[in-house]
Protein backbone atom coordinates (compact mmCIF):
# COMPACT_ATOMS: atom_id res chain seq x y z
CA UNK A 1 0.00 0.00 0.00
CA UNK A 2 2.99 2.32 0.51
CA UNK A 3 3.04 2.47 -3.31
CA UNK A 4 0.11 4.87 -3.28
CA UNK A 5 0.24 6.77 -0.07
CA UNK A 6 1.64 7.69 3.30
CA UNK A 7 -1.89 8.65 4.33
CA UNK A 8 -4.99 6.80 3.20
CA UNK A 9 -8.50 7.82 4.20
CA UNK A 10 -11.25 5.31 3.44
CA UNK A 11 -15.01 5.90 3.76
CA UNK A 12 -14.41 8.31 6.62
CA UNK A 13 -17.52 9.31 8.57
CA UNK A 14 -17.81 12.07 11.18
CA UNK A 15 -21.18 12.89 12.71
CA UNK A 16 -22.15 15.86 14.88
CA UNK A 17 -25.51 14.79 16.29
CA UNK A 18 -27.60 14.02 13.21
CA UNK A 19 -25.38 16.02 10.88
CA UNK A 20 -22.87 14.10 8.76
CA UNK A 21 -19.89 16.47 8.43
CA UNK A 22 -18.07 13.65 6.65
CA UNK A 23 -20.21 11.07 4.89
CA UNK A 24 -17.78 8.53 3.49
CA UNK A 25 -14.72 10.50 2.40
CA UNK A 26 -11.88 8.62 0.68
CA UNK A 27 -8.53 9.84 -0.62
CA UNK A 28 -4.81 9.31 -0.22
CA UNK A 29 -1.61 11.37 -0.25
CA UNK A 30 1.87 10.18 -1.20
CA UNK A 31 5.23 11.33 0.15
CA UNK A 32 6.37 14.50 -1.60
CA UNK A 33 2.91 15.19 -2.96
CA UNK A 34 0.89 18.35 -2.38
CA UNK A 35 -2.80 17.58 -2.33
CA UNK A 36 -5.38 20.37 -2.38
CA UNK A 37 -8.61 19.91 -0.48
CA UNK A 38 -11.19 22.30 -1.91
CA UNK A 39 -14.92 22.69 -1.71
CA UNK A 40 -17.57 25.18 -0.62
CA UNK A 41 -17.96 26.25 3.01
CA UNK A 42 -19.29 23.41 5.14
CA UNK A 43 -18.17 20.70 2.76
CA UNK A 44 -16.08 19.07 5.50
CA UNK A 45 -12.53 20.13 4.64
CA UNK A 46 -11.55 21.31 8.11
CA UNK A 47 -13.42 18.41 9.73
CA UNK A 48 -11.32 16.04 7.62
CA UNK A 49 -8.14 17.78 8.83
CA UNK A 50 -9.38 17.66 12.43
CA UNK A 51 -10.05 13.92 12.24
CA UNK A 52 -6.70 13.18 10.60
CA UNK A 53 -4.85 15.24 13.23
CA UNK A 54 -6.66 13.53 16.11
CA UNK A 55 -8.87 16.38 17.33
CA UNK A 56 -11.96 14.28 16.59
CA UNK A 57 -12.35 10.53 16.62
CA UNK A 58 -13.94 9.21 13.42
CA UNK A 59 -17.45 7.67 13.61
CA UNK A 60 -16.77 5.29 10.73
CA UNK A 61 -14.28 4.38 8.05
CA UNK A 62 -10.54 4.28 8.50
CA UNK A 63 -7.47 6.47 8.47
CA UNK A 64 -4.11 4.78 7.93
CA UNK A 65 -0.66 6.33 8.12
CA UNK A 66 2.20 4.14 6.87
CA UNK A 67 -0.33 1.27 6.76
CA UNK A 68 -1.09 1.61 10.50
CA UNK A 69 -4.62 2.50 11.57
CA UNK A 70 -4.55 5.88 13.33
CA UNK A 71 -8.27 6.76 13.54
CA UNK A 72 -9.04 7.99 17.06
CA UNK A 73 -5.38 8.21 18.14
CA UNK A 74 -4.73 11.23 20.36
CA UNK A 75 -3.01 14.21 18.76
CA UNK A 76 0.32 14.16 20.56
CA UNK A 77 0.90 10.54 19.55
CA UNK A 78 0.13 11.41 15.92
CA UNK A 79 2.67 14.23 16.19
CA UNK A 80 5.23 11.67 17.34
CA UNK A 81 4.34 9.50 14.33
CA UNK A 82 5.04 12.44 12.04
CA UNK A 83 1.73 14.21 11.46
CA UNK A 84 1.34 17.92 12.11
CA UNK A 85 -0.84 20.81 11.09
CA UNK A 86 -1.56 24.53 11.20
CA UNK A 87 -4.87 26.08 12.19
CA UNK A 88 -7.28 28.22 10.22
CA UNK A 89 -7.29 30.69 13.11
CA UNK A 90 -3.68 30.55 14.35
CA UNK A 91 -3.25 29.16 17.86
CA UNK A 92 0.13 30.20 19.23
CA UNK A 93 1.00 30.13 22.95
CA UNK A 94 0.34 33.84 23.34
CA UNK A 95 2.23 34.61 26.56
CA UNK A 96 5.30 32.58 25.61
CA UNK A 97 8.00 34.09 23.45
CA UNK A 98 8.15 33.19 19.77
CA UNK A 99 11.27 31.13 20.42
CA UNK A 100 9.64 29.30 23.36
CA UNK A 101 6.66 28.47 21.13
CA UNK A 102 9.02 26.54 18.89
CA UNK A 103 11.17 25.15 21.70
CA UNK A 104 8.15 23.34 23.18
CA UNK A 105 7.56 21.57 19.88
CA UNK A 106 11.23 20.73 19.55
CA UNK A 107 11.38 19.31 23.06
CA UNK A 108 8.13 17.35 22.86
CA UNK A 109 7.76 16.72 19.13
CA UNK A 110 9.21 13.28 19.69
CA UNK A 111 11.02 12.80 16.40
CA UNK A 112 14.71 13.45 17.09
CA UNK A 113 15.08 17.04 16.02
CA UNK A 114 18.46 16.68 14.27
CA UNK A 115 18.75 19.32 11.61
CA UNK A 116 16.05 21.65 12.88
CA UNK A 117 17.51 24.50 14.85
CA UNK A 118 14.93 26.88 16.26
CA UNK A 119 16.72 30.03 15.18
CA UNK A 120 17.27 28.74 11.64
CA UNK A 121 13.60 27.91 11.30
CA UNK A 122 12.59 31.31 12.68
CA UNK A 123 14.94 33.06 10.28
CA UNK A 124 13.66 31.02 7.33
CA UNK A 125 10.09 32.09 8.08
CA UNK A 126 10.96 35.72 8.80
CA UNK A 127 10.32 35.55 12.54
CA UNK A 128 13.91 35.83 13.81
CA UNK A 129 13.62 39.47 14.86
CA UNK A 130 10.60 38.65 17.05
CA UNK A 131 12.18 35.59 18.67
CA UNK A 132 12.24 37.04 22.19
CA UNK A 133 8.89 38.84 22.02
CA UNK A 134 5.64 37.23 23.24
CA UNK A 135 3.72 35.57 20.43
CA UNK A 136 0.83 37.92 21.28
CA UNK A 137 2.86 40.75 19.70
CA UNK A 138 2.79 39.11 16.25
CA UNK A 139 0.26 40.08 13.59
CA UNK A 140 -2.06 37.40 12.27
CA UNK A 141 0.09 36.47 9.27
CA UNK A 142 3.12 36.09 11.52
CA UNK A 143 1.07 33.99 13.93
CA UNK A 144 0.14 31.71 11.02
CA UNK A 145 3.80 31.38 10.14
CA UNK A 146 4.59 30.63 13.78
CA UNK A 147 1.97 27.85 13.67
CA UNK A 148 3.79 26.51 10.62
CA UNK A 149 7.23 26.79 12.22
CA UNK A 150 5.96 25.02 15.34
CA UNK A 151 4.62 22.23 13.14
CA UNK A 152 7.89 22.02 11.18
CA UNK A 153 9.91 21.83 14.40
CA UNK A 154 8.41 18.37 14.95
CA UNK A 155 9.69 17.32 11.48
CA UNK A 156 6.37 16.09 10.10
CA UNK A 157 6.15 13.62 7.22
CA UNK A 158 2.55 14.64 6.71
CA UNK A 159 1.69 18.31 7.03
CA UNK A 160 -1.87 19.62 7.03
CA UNK A 161 -2.21 23.30 6.17
CA UNK A 162 -5.64 24.72 6.98
CA UNK A 163 -6.07 28.00 5.07
CA UNK A 164 -2.50 29.06 5.53
CA UNK A 165 -2.69 31.46 2.57
CA UNK A 166 -5.78 33.42 3.63
CA UNK A 167 -4.79 36.97 4.54
CA UNK A 168 -1.40 36.89 2.82
CA UNK A 169 -0.54 39.53 0.23
CA UNK A 170 0.48 38.45 -3.31
CA UNK A 171 4.21 38.70 -2.60
CA UNK A 172 3.85 36.66 0.57
CA UNK A 173 1.73 34.13 -1.35
CA UNK A 174 4.48 33.56 -3.92
CA UNK A 175 7.02 33.27 -1.16
CA UNK A 176 5.01 30.79 0.94
CA UNK A 177 4.12 28.65 -2.08
CA UNK A 178 7.80 28.26 -2.93
CA UNK A 179 8.39 27.26 0.70
CA UNK A 180 5.62 24.67 0.59
CA UNK A 181 6.91 23.23 -2.69
CA UNK A 182 10.41 22.99 -1.26
CA UNK A 183 9.04 21.07 1.74
CA UNK A 184 7.31 18.63 -0.59
CA UNK A 185 10.47 18.19 -2.63
CA UNK A 186 12.18 17.03 0.54
CA UNK A 187 9.57 14.27 0.81
CA UNK A 188 6.90 15.73 3.05
CA UNK A 189 3.34 14.84 2.09
CA UNK A 190 1.23 17.99 2.30
CA UNK A 191 -2.52 18.57 2.34
CA UNK A 192 -3.58 22.13 1.63
CA UNK A 193 -7.07 23.31 2.52
CA UNK A 194 -7.66 26.59 0.77
CA UNK A 195 -10.24 28.86 -0.83
CA UNK A 196 -7.74 30.82 -2.93
CA UNK A 197 -7.85 28.94 -6.25
CA UNK A 198 -4.82 30.77 -7.63
CA UNK A 199 -2.79 29.51 -4.71
CA UNK A 200 -4.19 25.98 -5.13
CA UNK A 201 -3.27 26.06 -8.82
CA UNK A 202 0.22 27.27 -7.96
CA UNK A 203 1.14 24.67 -5.34
CA UNK A 204 -0.91 21.50 -5.69
CA UNK A 205 -0.16 18.41 -7.76
CA UNK A 206 -3.69 17.12 -7.41
CA UNK A 207 -6.95 18.27 -5.83
CA UNK A 208 -9.87 16.59 -4.14
CA UNK A 209 -13.09 18.55 -4.53
CA UNK A 210 -15.44 17.98 -1.64
CA UNK A 211 -19.14 18.57 -1.28
CA UNK A 212 -21.33 17.67 1.69
CA UNK A 213 -18.68 15.52 3.35
CA UNK A 214 -17.70 13.48 0.28
CA UNK A 215 -15.19 13.75 -2.54
CA UNK A 216 -16.85 14.50 -5.88
CA UNK A 217 -13.73 14.91 -7.98
CA UNK A 218 -10.11 13.88 -7.93
CA UNK A 219 -7.49 15.11 -10.36
CA UNK A 220 -5.76 18.33 -11.34
CA UNK A 221 -7.38 21.71 -10.74
CA UNK A 222 -7.25 22.49 -14.48
CA UNK A 223 -9.49 19.49 -15.15
CA UNK A 224 -11.65 20.12 -12.09
CA UNK A 225 -12.85 23.50 -13.36
CA UNK A 226 -14.21 21.81 -16.52
CA UNK A 227 -16.31 19.30 -14.62
CA UNK A 228 -20.02 20.27 -14.49
CA UNK A 229 -20.53 18.75 -11.03
CA UNK A 230 -17.65 20.83 -9.61
CA UNK A 231 -18.95 24.01 -11.24
CA UNK A 232 -22.38 23.27 -9.87
CA UNK A 233 -21.30 23.03 -6.22
CA UNK A 234 -19.17 26.15 -6.45
CA UNK A 235 -21.28 28.44 -8.60
CA UNK A 236 -24.78 26.92 -8.68
CA UNK A 237 -26.60 24.74 -11.22
CA UNK A 238 -27.23 27.39 -13.89
CA UNK A 239 -23.48 27.78 -14.55
CA UNK A 240 -22.90 24.11 -15.28
CA UNK A 241 -22.38 23.42 -18.96
CA UNK B 1 18.91 25.61 31.56
CA UNK B 2 20.83 23.70 34.23
CA UNK B 3 22.94 26.81 34.81
CA UNK B 4 19.80 28.92 35.32
CA UNK B 5 18.39 26.29 37.64
CA UNK B 6 21.50 26.42 39.83
CA UNK B 7 21.57 30.23 39.66
CA UNK B 8 17.92 30.63 40.64
CA UNK B 9 18.25 28.04 43.35
CA UNK B 10 21.33 29.59 44.93
CA UNK B 11 20.23 33.22 44.55
CA UNK B 12 16.56 32.89 45.57
CA UNK B 13 15.85 29.63 47.35
CA UNK B 14 18.98 29.30 49.49
CA UNK B 15 18.92 32.88 50.88
CA UNK B 16 15.19 32.73 51.63
CA UNK B 17 15.41 29.42 53.44
CA UNK B 18 18.59 30.56 55.26
CA UNK B 19 16.87 33.73 56.50
CA UNK B 20 13.93 31.75 57.84
CA UNK B 21 16.33 29.26 59.42
CA UNK B 22 18.11 32.02 61.35
CA UNK B 23 15.10 34.20 62.26
CA UNK B 24 13.82 32.05 65.17
CA UNK B 25 17.07 32.81 66.99
CA UNK B 26 16.50 36.56 66.85
CA UNK B 27 12.73 36.89 66.71
CA UNK B 28 10.44 35.55 69.41
CA UNK B 29 7.15 35.07 67.62
CA UNK B 30 7.90 31.60 66.29
CA UNK B 31 4.30 30.86 65.38
CA UNK B 32 4.29 33.85 63.06
CA UNK B 33 7.50 32.69 61.39
CA UNK B 34 6.05 29.21 61.03
CA UNK B 35 2.92 30.61 59.39
CA UNK B 36 5.08 32.59 56.99
CA UNK B 37 6.88 29.41 55.95
CA UNK B 38 3.59 27.55 55.51
CA UNK B 39 2.09 30.33 53.39
CA UNK B 40 5.26 30.61 51.31
CA UNK B 41 4.92 26.91 50.52
CA UNK B 42 1.15 27.08 49.89
CA UNK B 43 1.44 30.13 47.63
CA UNK B 44 4.04 28.28 45.56
CA UNK B 45 1.77 25.23 45.51
CA UNK B 46 -0.94 27.44 44.01
CA UNK B 47 1.69 28.78 41.63
CA UNK B 48 2.40 25.26 40.36
CA UNK B 49 -1.20 24.46 39.53
CA UNK B 50 -2.51 27.93 38.64
CA UNK B 51 0.56 29.76 37.38
CA UNK B 52 1.86 27.00 35.18
CA UNK B 53 -1.31 25.10 34.36
CA UNK B 54 -4.15 27.63 34.61
CA UNK B 55 -6.38 25.82 37.10
CA UNK B 56 -7.43 28.12 39.96
CA UNK B 57 -7.85 25.84 43.00
CA UNK B 58 -10.43 27.47 45.30
CA UNK B 59 -10.48 24.25 47.31
CA UNK B 60 -6.73 24.03 47.68
CA UNK B 61 -7.13 23.76 51.47
CA UNK B 62 -8.67 20.31 50.92
CA UNK B 63 -5.17 18.91 50.35
CA UNK B 64 -3.80 20.84 53.33
CA UNK B 65 -6.52 19.53 55.66
CA UNK B 66 -6.21 16.02 54.26
CA UNK B 67 -2.49 16.19 54.97
CA UNK B 68 -3.06 17.44 58.52
CA UNK B 69 -5.51 14.62 59.22
CA UNK B 70 -3.30 12.08 57.47
CA UNK B 71 -0.56 13.10 59.91
CA UNK B 72 -2.91 12.99 62.91
CA UNK B 73 -4.38 9.59 62.09
CA UNK B 74 -1.08 7.74 61.67
CA UNK B 75 0.27 9.39 64.81
CA UNK B 76 -2.84 8.61 66.88
CA UNK B 77 -3.49 5.08 65.66
CA UNK B 78 -0.08 3.77 64.59
CA UNK B 79 2.21 5.85 66.78
CA UNK B 80 4.14 6.75 63.64
CA UNK B 81 7.23 8.94 64.08
CA UNK B 82 6.43 12.55 63.16
CA UNK B 83 8.67 12.71 60.08
CA UNK B 84 7.15 9.52 58.67
CA UNK B 85 3.71 10.95 59.41
CA UNK B 86 4.55 14.12 57.44
CA UNK B 87 5.54 11.96 54.46
CA UNK B 88 2.25 10.11 54.80
CA UNK B 89 0.44 13.46 54.94
CA UNK B 90 1.91 14.22 51.53
CA UNK B 91 0.90 10.79 50.27
CA UNK B 92 -2.68 11.21 51.51
CA UNK B 93 -2.96 14.51 49.64
CA UNK B 94 -1.57 12.93 46.46
CA UNK B 95 -4.14 10.12 46.75
CA UNK B 96 -6.89 12.70 47.22
CA UNK B 97 -5.49 14.50 44.18
CA UNK B 98 -5.69 11.27 42.16
CA UNK B 99 -9.28 10.81 43.29
CA UNK B 100 -10.07 14.34 42.10
CA UNK B 101 -8.31 14.14 38.71
CA UNK B 102 -11.68 14.03 36.89
CA UNK B 103 -12.09 17.67 37.99
CA UNK B 104 -9.38 18.55 35.47
CA UNK B 105 -11.92 17.95 32.71
CA UNK B 106 -13.50 21.21 33.83
CA UNK B 107 -11.97 24.58 33.08
CA UNK B 108 -12.13 28.11 34.45
CA UNK B 109 -14.69 28.94 37.13
CA UNK B 110 -16.31 25.50 36.82
CA UNK B 111 -13.10 23.85 37.95
CA UNK B 112 -12.70 26.32 40.83
CA UNK B 113 -16.24 25.76 42.08
CA UNK B 114 -15.99 21.98 41.81
CA UNK B 115 -12.67 22.07 43.63
CA UNK B 116 -14.22 24.19 46.41
CA UNK B 117 -17.06 21.70 46.73
CA UNK B 118 -14.57 18.82 46.86
CA UNK B 119 -12.68 20.48 49.72
CA UNK B 120 -15.93 20.96 51.64
CA UNK B 121 -16.83 17.33 51.03
CA UNK B 122 -13.49 16.22 52.51
CA UNK B 123 -14.05 18.52 55.51
CA UNK B 124 -17.48 17.09 56.22
CA UNK B 125 -16.21 13.56 55.72
CA UNK B 126 -13.46 14.10 58.27
CA UNK B 127 -15.71 16.01 60.68
CA UNK B 128 -18.45 13.38 60.55
CA UNK B 129 -19.22 12.30 64.16
CA UNK B 130 -19.77 8.75 62.88
CA UNK B 131 -16.03 8.59 62.17
CA UNK B 132 -15.10 9.68 65.68
CA UNK B 133 -13.13 6.48 66.27
CA UNK B 134 -10.86 7.29 63.31
CA UNK B 135 -10.69 11.08 62.96
CA UNK B 136 -12.16 12.22 66.31
CA UNK B 137 -14.87 13.77 64.15
CA UNK B 138 -15.78 17.37 65.00
CA UNK B 139 -14.11 17.16 68.41
CA UNK B 140 -10.63 17.74 67.06
CA UNK B 141 -7.35 15.99 67.65
CA UNK B 142 -4.67 16.42 70.29
CA UNK B 143 -1.22 15.08 69.43
CA UNK B 144 0.80 15.78 72.53
CA UNK B 145 3.10 12.81 71.93
CA UNK B 146 4.81 14.29 68.89
CA UNK B 147 4.83 17.92 70.06
CA UNK B 148 8.14 19.43 68.96
CA UNK B 149 7.81 22.91 67.41
CA UNK B 150 11.52 23.20 66.62
CA UNK B 151 11.58 20.03 64.53
CA UNK B 152 8.22 20.85 62.97
CA UNK B 153 9.53 24.27 61.95
CA UNK B 154 12.67 22.73 60.44
CA UNK B 155 10.52 20.25 58.54
CA UNK B 156 8.32 23.04 57.22
CA UNK B 157 11.46 24.80 55.99
CA UNK B 158 12.51 21.61 54.24
CA UNK B 159 9.09 21.42 52.59
CA UNK B 160 9.42 25.04 51.50
CA UNK B 161 12.84 24.29 49.98
CA UNK B 162 11.39 21.29 48.13
CA UNK B 163 8.45 23.35 46.85
CA UNK B 164 10.72 26.13 45.65
CA UNK B 165 12.95 23.57 43.95
CA UNK B 166 9.89 22.30 42.04
CA UNK B 167 9.03 25.84 40.94
CA UNK B 168 12.63 26.62 39.96
CA UNK B 169 12.61 23.41 37.92
CA UNK B 170 9.34 24.38 36.20
CA UNK B 171 10.71 27.81 35.43
CA UNK B 172 13.88 26.41 33.87
CA UNK B 173 12.84 23.25 32.09
CA UNK B 174 11.09 22.26 28.91
CA UNK B 175 8.66 20.45 31.21
CA UNK B 176 7.59 23.77 32.74
CA UNK B 177 7.48 25.36 29.30
CA UNK B 178 5.22 22.58 28.05
CA UNK B 179 2.91 23.08 31.06
CA UNK B 180 2.62 26.76 30.19
CA UNK B 181 1.91 25.80 26.59
CA UNK B 182 -0.93 23.60 27.83
CA UNK B 183 -2.24 26.52 29.89
CA UNK B 184 -2.15 28.81 26.85
CA UNK B 185 -3.74 26.45 24.34
CA UNK B 186 -4.22 22.73 25.00
CA UNK B 187 -4.98 21.93 21.34
CA UNK B 188 -1.82 23.60 20.09
CA UNK B 189 0.15 22.02 22.92
CA UNK B 190 -1.00 18.58 21.77
CA UNK B 191 0.14 19.49 18.24
CA UNK B 192 3.54 20.37 19.72
CA UNK B 193 3.63 16.75 20.88
CA UNK B 194 2.84 17.51 24.54
CA UNK B 195 0.84 14.81 26.34
CA UNK B 196 -1.70 17.29 27.70
CA UNK B 197 -3.61 15.11 30.16
CA UNK B 198 -0.51 13.57 31.71
CA UNK B 199 1.13 16.99 32.17
CA UNK B 200 -1.94 18.42 33.89
CA UNK B 201 -2.20 15.45 36.24
CA UNK B 202 1.49 15.69 37.18
CA UNK B 203 1.19 19.41 38.00
CA UNK B 204 -2.02 18.78 39.94
CA UNK B 205 -0.45 16.01 42.02
CA UNK B 206 2.70 18.06 42.63
CA UNK B 207 0.64 20.93 44.02
CA UNK B 208 -1.41 18.46 46.09
CA UNK B 209 1.82 16.99 47.49
CA UNK B 210 3.04 20.44 48.55
CA UNK B 211 -0.21 21.26 50.38
CA UNK B 212 -0.35 17.81 51.99
CA UNK B 213 3.21 18.04 53.32
CA UNK B 214 2.52 21.57 54.56
CA UNK B 215 -0.65 20.31 56.27
CA UNK B 216 1.34 17.54 57.94
CA UNK B 217 3.95 19.99 59.23
CA UNK B 218 1.15 22.29 60.41
CA UNK B 219 -0.51 19.45 62.34
CA UNK B 220 2.81 18.58 63.90
CA UNK B 221 3.50 22.19 64.90
CA UNK B 222 0.11 23.12 66.38
CA UNK B 223 -0.62 19.55 67.64
CA UNK B 224 -4.18 20.49 68.73
CA UNK B 225 -6.71 21.37 66.05
CA UNK B 226 -10.26 20.94 64.82
CA UNK B 227 -11.49 20.16 61.30
CA UNK B 228 -12.56 23.79 60.87
CA UNK B 229 -9.01 24.98 61.59
CA UNK B 230 -7.19 22.92 58.99
CA UNK B 231 -9.96 23.09 56.38
CA UNK B 232 -10.47 26.84 56.81
CA UNK B 233 -11.09 28.46 53.43
CA UNK B 234 -8.72 31.18 54.64
CA UNK B 235 -5.81 28.94 53.63
CA UNK B 236 -7.04 28.67 50.04
CA UNK B 237 -7.92 32.34 49.77
CA UNK B 238 -4.69 33.61 51.32
CA UNK B 239 -2.51 31.30 49.27
CA UNK B 240 -4.27 32.33 46.05
CA UNK B 241 -4.29 36.05 46.84
CA UNK B 242 -0.62 36.04 47.87
CA UNK B 243 0.39 34.18 44.70
CA UNK B 244 -1.68 36.44 42.44
CA UNK B 245 -0.54 39.61 44.22
CA UNK B 246 3.11 38.86 43.55
CA UNK B 247 2.57 37.34 40.12
CA UNK B 248 2.26 33.71 39.15
CA UNK B 249 4.39 31.65 36.75
CA UNK B 250 7.45 33.23 38.34
CA UNK B 251 9.63 32.10 41.24
CA UNK B 252 9.79 35.40 43.09
CA UNK B 253 6.20 36.59 42.54
CA UNK B 254 4.49 34.42 45.18
CA UNK B 255 7.40 35.03 47.58
CA UNK B 256 6.97 38.80 47.27
CA UNK B 257 3.20 38.38 47.62
CA UNK B 258 3.49 36.46 50.88
CA UNK B 259 6.14 38.73 52.40
CA UNK B 260 4.18 41.91 51.63
CA UNK B 261 0.57 40.85 52.13
CA UNK B 262 1.08 38.50 55.05
CA UNK B 263 3.45 41.09 56.50
CA UNK B 264 0.78 43.79 56.21
CA UNK B 265 -1.78 41.39 57.63
CA UNK B 266 0.32 40.83 60.72
CA UNK B 267 1.37 44.46 61.12
CA UNK B 268 -2.12 45.93 61.13
CA UNK B 269 -4.40 42.92 61.13
CA UNK B 270 -4.23 42.41 64.87
CA UNK B 271 -3.65 45.91 66.18
CA UNK B 272 -6.31 47.69 64.13
CA UNK B 273 -8.44 45.05 62.44
CA UNK B 274 -11.03 47.64 61.38
CA UNK B 275 -8.47 49.39 59.13
CA UNK B 276 -6.88 46.16 58.08
CA UNK B 277 -9.92 44.92 56.19
CA UNK B 278 -10.24 48.28 54.46
CA UNK B 279 -6.58 48.43 53.47
CA UNK B 280 -6.53 44.80 52.39
CA UNK B 281 -9.63 45.26 50.27
CA UNK B 282 -8.27 48.39 48.61
CA UNK B 283 -4.92 46.71 47.98
CA UNK B 284 -6.53 43.75 46.26
CA UNK B 285 -8.95 45.93 44.24
CA UNK B 286 -6.08 48.11 43.09
CA UNK B 287 -4.12 45.06 42.09
CA UNK B 288 -6.93 43.52 40.07
CA UNK B 289 -7.63 46.83 38.33
CA UNK B 290 -4.10 47.98 37.59
CA UNK B 291 -1.79 45.00 37.88
CA UNK B 292 -3.78 41.88 37.00
CA UNK B 293 -0.55 39.99 36.34
CA UNK B 294 0.78 40.81 39.81
CA UNK B 295 3.52 43.04 41.16
CA UNK B 296 6.16 41.42 38.98
CA UNK B 297 4.39 42.79 35.91
CA UNK B 298 5.73 46.23 36.94
CA UNK B 299 9.08 44.84 35.83
CA UNK B 300 8.01 42.56 32.97
CA UNK B 301 6.09 45.43 31.35
CA UNK B 302 9.39 47.25 31.02
CA UNK B 303 10.84 44.22 29.31
CA UNK B 304 12.86 43.15 32.34
CA UNK B 305 13.15 39.46 32.86
CA UNK B 306 11.74 38.28 36.19
CA UNK B 307 12.80 34.84 37.38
Amino acid sequence: MSRDGVLRVTDLVKRFGGFFALGGLSFHVSPGEILGLVGPNGSGKTTAINVISGLYAPDGGSVTFDDAAIGGTVSHKLVHLGINRTFQVPKPFLSLTVRQNVEVARAYGGRRAGATVTDDLLAEYRLAEYADRPAADLNSVQQKLLDLVRALATRPRLLLLDELAAGLNPTELDWISSKIKALAQRGTAIIVVEHLMGFIAQVTDRVIVMNAGKEIFEGTLAVAVQVPQVIEVFLGGEHAA
Amino acid sequence: MLRDFIRHFSLIVVPLVAVFAVLPAVYDNHLLLFNFVIFLALAQGVNIIYGFTGYLPFGYVGFFGAGAYGFAIVVMHLNAPALVAVAIAGLVAVLLGLLLTPLLRLTGAYFSIANLAAALAVLHFVANPALEAVTRGPYGVSLTGTFNPTMAYATALGILALTLAIVVFLKNSSFGLALQAVREDPVSAAMAGVPVVRMRVIAWLASALVAGLAGGAFAWYVSVFYPDNVFSSEFSIFAIVFALFGGVATIVGPIIGVLILYGVYNLIGFTTPQYFQLIYGLLIMGLVLFLPAGLVSLATRRGWHVP
